[in-house]
């Protein structure tokens, strides 16, 4: 019963996911290609809720769904004056897009199908086991083995360093 | 118990749907959201193999925590960039910025 309503609840999330970023790179007007965007976003969220990954989806709900998207959303808006409804294609661009997606897919695919992934059995793919919020704060924060304190930290000056670059790049002359 | 190869087959349309976008598309905003979609692709491959493969580690999941992290910050640098463009030029085609060419 759990297995069947996993696999639904993944097939419509895959359809979702390809569906919506094919029509996120081809659709015409920016908003909508936005759109687009936010609907592989939530569909990605969900796998990771399908993985178990709570945490993680909900730092992707708040900092893609939430926060990504409205920097796009007014970026178009203020953007959009001309040369949102017409895009004349470049065929020969389009062409060699459509060429490397392609071979790239081809390439991928083979490789994917043809090599066999060794993994056992286990539980918490099924969604027996959360992994609990204490263990994510100790591995964030601790300094010992397979603990992540010191990226953390990175972390923090390089969104420092973004904060105080956005505003010098977008202020005022 | 769901094969691991279909996870990977989705974050692999995402990726090279990314990939065409980066190639055909003309507007800088766009050339973005494709970038976006190449890195969300990347993320899922990193929990899924951990989820898969070593199930009992976090290395993945972090690593996915800090790109998305790192994705962010870069959207608000690209879009700080282009808003900038589009204040100095009226435009946000590829095509037209060239003023740094030659």
């Amino acid at each position: 019963m759990g297995a069947t309503a996993n696999m639904i609840v993944f097939y419509i999330l895959g359809t979702l996911i390809i569906v919506s970023s094919v029509l996120a790179v081809t659709s015409k007007r920016m908003l909508r290609a936005a759109t687009y965007l936010l609907f592989v976003l939530i569909g990605t969220a969900g796998l990771y809720l399908l993985l178990n990954y709570h945490f993680l989806m909900g730092v992707q709900l708040s900092v893609y769904a939430g926060g990504i998207l409205i920097l796009f959303i007014f970026a178009i808006l203020l953007t959009s004056a001309k040369g949102d409804k017409f895009e004349p294609r470049d065929k020969q661009k389009v062409l060699y897009g459509i060429v490397a997606a392609l071979s790239g897919v081809a390439v991928t695919l083979f490789v994917t199908l043809k090599y066999r992934f060794l993994y056992p059995y286990n539980p918490t793919v099924a969604g027996d086991k959360e992994i609990s919020m204490k263990e994510i704060g100790h591995a964030l924060v601790g300094t010992e083995k397979y603990q992540y304190l010191l990226p953390f930290e990175v972390l923090g000056v390089l969104l420092l360093a973004c904060a105080i670059g956005g505003i010098l790049i977008a202020r005022k002359r | 118990m769901i094969p691991m190869e279909y996870y990977l087959i989705i974050s692999m349309v995402m990726f090279f749907a990314g990939i065409y976008g980066f190639i055909a598309r003309k507007n800088l905003l766009a050339i973005l959201i494709s970038l976006e979609l190449i890195l969300n692709s990347v993320e899922i491959n990193f929990s899924v193999f951990n989820r898969y493969l070593y199930p009992e580690h976090l290395e993945g999941m972090f690593f996915s925590l800090f790109g998305i992290a790192v994705s962010a910050a870069e959207t608000a640098i690209a879009i700080a960039i282009i808003i900038n463009i589009y204040r100095i030029r009226q435009d946000i085609d590829v095509r037209h910025i060239d003023k740094m060419k030659n």
